[in-house]
């Protein structure tokens, strides 16, 4: 199988490349990469699909150059952009357990419908992803079922009980890329420094849930204007900048790496500024949700504005963008977390903390960063593709001769509406129902293959 | 005029204009309660459904009575939190008494918003009877009422409301309620039961009680939930009502004609002394008396005769 993808703006961000370039890609890897040239050929009238397609020896390839002569399928990237396929380090697929929200085959659809080619699952499934037979039933179900790549995320204790330490190196041989308490904040300062040292002999990123449970109380929102009014229970900023104050103290203790999931408050990019500026091996994370709504999104009881983190308050919104605009913050991730509509159509103390967005993040990354300036387009792509892949080691992230295919053609100016209803996902909690948004994938190739394409 | 709404959740949505509709609607009902006979037929083949999840004696039988001096069928529904724990979700509860055609449901709920959960169930009217921390309105419009009939207007007053602002539904419906109507709202209690950003609901903020009633009209005290005591926000009752308890002594320092109210139950000897209470100056037994007015009020402006009660 041979694709050719032509025309298109090649960006990525690893080698700081930015061209128009031709892709030819086969067996599941680039191989050549090409100048594209204007009329050459291998551009294709538009037709209705967005990418337009081309069998070989139809009209339009007859006057291709050598390259396309024996390739099965031209894709016409005129006027779009093709970056490394996009890489959402926190997801969760809820299975096993959890298959009346979401699945690992539709959790990887929804990523490959979101321009994402691969994810990393969170390990809070039941059972938990806490032993080898966990991260072997995901691992095969992924290769099985999975639109994208699945790197499962091991738990740091056995069941998130946040008691005994999991078997980490065997989690590790397995498969898993990292290990979190995600969900669990692991409020035991001891084993949290026992599981950074543990953790640290494999080399495997701690993803730390930063939350003190105390200060959290039965707090449902942002402690701010919105919990006042409403009478509704406020999570304090605090309560997420005490734990990632002590967890930084713990990465400077044991030169762990650590990455702090879904930072969203003012307080935290402040300290993770710090303690970059002084050498301490963290890194850091940011949800499409945080970044572009605030504590307002509740003001109707909206349970699909319930999350924890809570979304925080225009100024901490304001601090999201300038830790995205100097390098604070290194990643973009969805905590793409489905729950099913009874749940969520409870009263807002009752339903479950979460909302997804897989279907949603690029295309809010473009809208709320990149459309206003906040992240150049290139900036925007690495935290969503290079910044996962290197904080993981994943060799992904990247196009280069030689590189797997996994790809992402996006549209910088399609403007659709979100409709829930047509997500792939199983799971329709979404705050942006209805919003107009510009922006978006329009192909997803994994190791060569469109898993998906508008 | 009439009420432009189907459901009244909160003193949030409510305009001036609306809450002195129901305030003078509310005197003409008072008029109903001295008669021999408490009956009008106002509201004739209606049906009331009082949906409680958490304990009350006032507020249900205050519903209760108004509905049935404006002769509405009434039915209570007492539902103890421990049965929602058992299964049914507010919104099957809702598409069931949905079913059964009531045109009024009175919902008392220990989660805020749940009023609002409901009456996107429901087309019936849904008159929010207390949701968590979030809003009691009937409340706030006795409370207004009884301030009003007492003080002849509600322009230009001064009130205090003390205690537990944090989980007070009370305060927060007579904070915005009392600013509407062109009170100044002062709020005390210890620092932990004062949200952190209470200021910017507009109102004046104390942590001294003699500072806060000096030069007021009205003091409004809240009732103290002992439980809060394990949640760490005060030491011991006895503290709390040295600090925060309304007393004679530190009556003195008030205006000689301040009204004292408290929205009950009263905890005798904690927030509020018992000579007090039971005072020339308490206003705890005027606020029960006008609650069934001004629920009369608002039911028929709801579900009655109120012109727009019925399209909006």
């Amino acid at each position: 199988m041979r694709t050719l993808i032509t025309g298109g703006r090649v960006i990525d961000p690893a080698s700081g490349l930015d061209a128009n370039l031709d892709l030819l890609i086969e067996d599941g890897k680039i191989v050549r990469m090409d100048q594209s040239v204007p009329g050459s050929g291998f551009q294709v009238p538009r037709s209705g699909s967005r990418v337009a397609d081309e069998k070989r020896g139809e009209k339009g390839a007859k006057n291709a150059e050598s390259a396309s002569n024996n390739v099965d399928r031209v894709m016409d990237a005129t006027g779009l952009i093709v970056c490394p396929g996009l890489i959402d380090m926190h997801v969760h697929l809820r299975q096993p357990g959890r298959e009346d929200k979401e699945t690992i085959a539709t959790g990887t659809l929804a990523a490959a419908r979101g321009g994402f080619t691969a994810v990393c699952c969170m390990p809070n499934t039941d059972p938990v992803n806490d032993t080898r037979s966990v991260t072997e039933f995901i691992l095969d179900t992924a290769k099985r079922e999975g639109a994208v790549h699945v790197y499962p995320v091991g738990a740091i204790t056995k069941g998130l009980k946040g008691e005994e330490l999991a078997e980490i190196g065997e989690l590790f041989e397995a498969g898993c890329v990292a290990i979190s308490d995600d969900g669990r904040p692991l409020m035991n300062g001891e084993l949290m420094r026992r599981a950074m040292e543990y953790a640290g002999m494999f080399d495997l990123p701690v993803i730390p849930h930063c939350e003190d449970l105390h200060l959290s109380g039965r707090g449902v929102v942002h402690e701010g204007l919105v919990s006042t009014e409403l009478g509704l229970g406020g999570i304090p900023s605090a309560s997420e900048a005490v734990m990632v104050s002590r967890d930084l103290l713990l990465a400077e203790l044991t030169g762990a790496r650590l990455h702090i999931a879904h930072v969203s408050a003012a307080e935290s990019v402040r300290l993770i500024r710090e303690a970059k500026a002084r050498g301490i091996p963290v890194s850091c994370e940011v949800t499409p949700h945080h970044f572009t709504l605030t504590e307002e999104g509740a003001r109707r009881f909206d349970t699909n504005a319930k999350m924890n983190p809570p979304l925080r308050s225009e100024a901490d919104r304001q601090a999201l963008l300038d830790g995205l605009r100097d390098g604070t913050i290194d990643v973009i991730a969805t905590d793409h977390a489905p729950h099913t509509s009874q749940e969520k159509e409870q009263e807002f103390d009752l339903a479950p903390f979460g909302v997804i967005g897989l279907e949603t993040a690029l295309a809010l990354t473009l809208t709320t960063l990149v459309l206003p300036g906040v992240l150049s387009l290139k900036q925007a792509i690495a935290k969503m593709t290079s910044e996962p892949a290197r904080l993981l080691k994943l060799q992904k992230g990247r196009i280069a001769e030689g590189a797997d295919a996994d790809l992402t053609i996006l549209d910088p100016n399609r403007e659709w509406a979100v409709d829930a209803t047509r997500f792939a996902s199983k799971s329709r909690n979404t705050p942006f129902h209805g919003w107009q948004l510009k922006g978006g994938a329009v192909a997803t190739l994994v190791a060569g293959k469109v898993v998906w394409e508008a | 005029m009439g009420l432009a709404h189907k459901d009244l959740l909160g003193m949030q949505e409510l305009t001036v204009e609306e809450i002195r509709l129901i305030l003078d609607t509310a005197e003409s009902m008072k008029e109903v309660a001295s008669r021999d006979i408490k009956k009008v037929p106002a509201l004739r083949g209606k049906t009331l459904i009082n949906l409680f999840y958490e304990p009350s004696t006032r507020t249900r039988t205050s519903f209760e009575i108004a509905g049935k001096w404006l002769s509405a069928d009434v039915v209570n529904v007492s539902t103890s939190s421990s049965s929602v724990a058992k299964g049914e979700s507010l919104k099957d509860t809702g598409l069931t008494l949905q079913a059964m055609h009531p045109d009024i449901v009175v919902l008392r709920h220990p989660a805020s918003g749940a009023a609002e959960l409901l009456a996107r169930q429901l087309t019936a009217s849904v008159i929010n009877a207390g949701d968590g921390a979030h809003e009691h309105p009937t409340q706030a419009l006795l409370d207004l009422f009884t301030i009003r009939e007492k003080k002849g207007r509600l322009e230009g007053l001064k009130a205090a409301i003390i205690g537990d602002i944090a989980h007070s539904r009370v305060a927060r419906s007579n904070i915005r309620g009392m600013q509407k109507m062109g009170m100044e709202v002062r709020v005390a209690g210890p620092r932990t039961m004062l949200p952190r950003f209470i200021d910017r609901l507009g109102v004046e903020v104390f942590t001294d009680l003699e500072r806060a009633i000096a030069d007021v009209d009205v003091i409004m005290m809240l009732r103290l939930q002992i439980e809060r005591q394990q949640a760490g926000l005060f030491p011991t009752l006895r503290e709390y009502s040295r600090l925060f308890g309304l007393t004679l002594e530190r009556l003195k320092g008030a205006k000689s004609d301040v009204l004292i109210m408290h929205p009950g139950p009263i905890n005798r000897g904690v927030e509020i002394a018992p000579d007090v209470a039971d005072g020339p100056y308490s206003l705890i037994l005027n606020q029960v008396e006008n609650g069934v007015a001004v629920r009369m009020a608002l039911l028929y402006l709801l579900a009655g005769g109120g012109q727009a009660g019925q399209s909006g």
